[in-house]
């Protein structure tokens, strides 16, 4: 899971971060105005790619992609499946 | 009566907040036709004050050009001042498919349908040619008409961060199994003036069958040897899948637009955009008018040609000022001021000294790149930009960032 939580930190860090704003497991990312709803996608698109499962539109939403920590969450949900 | 005093009073609070946040919008009422010299009554009752103007769209100088101008006469005269039906019914004149040939033939594309204004252009072009199993994947500082253009499309949206092209490539091998890729850019980018790398992103596109889209509202007319944009400077005429651009900056300055790209791309637009079948297309006269621009700078490259050397004129000399401006060659010359407030008081002061250019601040730029954006014309003489030259250093010199770095100014006067 720790692994897991590094790597999406990383890209959200890489791919939405672009001044010195700090990202941690709990930081707010769509409340706090880090990642817009635009770019959720490939958030999305990332995490299904990188951990070969298939997220529904209507669990997606910007409450389970709020921080690190929840998006794990999330993704271990599709990964026991 | 459904409007009460508490709806009112609802949308007076959030007008107020507006004005409260420095967010209110002022219009400048010009008593004059749009030219290098402006009348300005500002703000509303002041005395009549001449002015140059260097915040217009006006880049080739063509909005009151006598040419143009007789021309758009004549189109009244001939043609009638307006259609009263959208094109498909009985709303197309000889000279909207006059107009649109021309603009294939000076854009080198296939095809080309006109629109109400680009805004238009954009708000359709994208839902009448993708769906669902489709990807749009844009470049983050594309104009707002192409994110409402975005917003009304069913295919997937992502982006990549501004003219970096590994993010690009990165993007388009994400989507790679989607059914259709756009690649989505301005070609000329308008608040800082940079120029999208076309070249680079055809062959990029070549690489993963990607279709690309790129609006040139701030580059036709005047970008390339010969005026037809970004994709004339980059070496990709004719490799480009669609184009928008607008009639109502370089090209004459009144209004309308245009999606022009491949002809199977141009019909879709023709049978399902939904800007183009439920609104009125461009009137007569300013049809008459855009033709007559077309037909100037086909002529000659005397115009673009002014342009590049007063835009040149113009960078050397607020750098040699020790103003700090944008990194470019576009007739787009954002001077950098980072904080608000002093992007508001130096415009301020400007027009004190006879000069009109706007400040632009967060959110329409990133907090903290406050800047005064300066837009240079063909309509401009070199008296002009000597006079504006004389007004930026002495306001410069009153603020005291002549030849200061951002980090000064920054500390000067915060973000």
């Amino acid at each position: 899971m720790e692994d897991m939580k590094e790597i999406v930190r990383t890209y959200v860090v890489n791919e939405y971060v672009e001044d010195d704003t700090e990202v941690t497991f709990d930081t707010p990312l769509i409340s706090g105005g880090i990642v817009d709803s635009f770019s959720m996608v490939s958030l999305k698109r990332f995490l299904e790619n990188k951990y070969k499962i298939s997220i529904p539109d209507d669990k997606a939403t910007p409450e389970a992609f709020d921080s690190v920590n929840k998006i794990c969450m999330l993704v271990k949900e599709f990964t026991k499946e | 009566m459904a409007y009460t005093d508490k709806t009112r009073g609802m949308y007076n609070d959030i007008l107020t907040g507006m004005k409260d946040a420095g967010l209110f919008k002022q219009e400048r009422y010009i008593h004059s036709a749009q030219a290098a010299d402006i009348i300005v009554e500002f703000p509303e009752g002041a005395e009549l004050k001449k002015v140059i103007n260097i915040c217009a769209n006006n880049y080739l100088g063509l909005s009151s050009h006598p040419e143009v101008v007789k021309a758009a006469h004549a189109g009244l005269d001939s043609h009638g001042y307006g259609m009263s039906s959208v094109r498909f019914i009985c709303g197309t004149q000889d000279i909207h498919k006059k107009l649109e040939k021309m603009v294939t033939e000076f854009l080198g594309t296939e095809d080309t349908i006109l629109f109400p204004s680009c805004m238009d252009a954009n708000a359709g072009v994208f839902e009448a040619v993708l769906t669902k199993d489709d990807v749009m994947i844009s470049d983050r500082l594309v104009h707002a008409s192409i994110i409402d253009g975005i917003r009304l499309c069913s295919a997937m949206h992502d982006t990549f961060k501004h003219s970096d092209m590994g993010h690009l490539e990165e993007k388009l091998q994400l989507h790679s199994d989607k059914r259709q890729k756009m690649v989505i850019t301005d070609g000329v980018f308008s608040m800082d003036g940079d120029t999208a790398k076309l070249d680079q992103m055809v062959e990029l596109c070549e690489k993963y069958d990607a279709m690309l889209f790129c609006d040139e509202s701030h580059s036709s007319g005047f970008i390339g040897k010969t005026g037809r944009g970004t994709h004339e400077k980059c070496g990709v005429m004719g490799k480009m899948d669609i184009i928008t651009t607008t009639f109502g900056k370089g090209l004459g300055g009144a209004s309308g637009g245009c999606v022009s790209g491949r002809k199977e791309l141009v019909e879709m637009c023709r049978q399902k955009a939904r800007p183009y079948l439920f609104s009125n297309t461009i009137a007569p006269p300013v049809v008459a008018g855009v033709i007559k621009v077309l037909e100037i700078l086909s002529a000659t490259t005397e115009r673009r040609d002014k342009l590049e050397r007063n835009t040149a004129f113009w960078r050397k000399g607020l750098t040699e000022a020790g103003i700090i401006i944008k990194d470019g060659d576009t007739p787009i010359v954002p001077v950098m001021l980072f904080n608000a407030k002093l992007s508001q008081d130096v415009s301020k002061d400007l027009y004190n000294e006879g000069i009109y250019a706007i400040g632009f601040f967060f959110p329409v730029v990133p907090q903290g790149a406050a800047r005064i954006r300066t837009q240079i014309s063909a309509g401009h003489e070199i008296h002009h930009l000597e006079k504006a030259l004389d007004a930026f250093r002495k306001v410069g010199k009153k603020y005291n960032i002549l030849g200061k770095t951002k980090a000064e100014i920054i500390e000067m006067y915060g973000m």
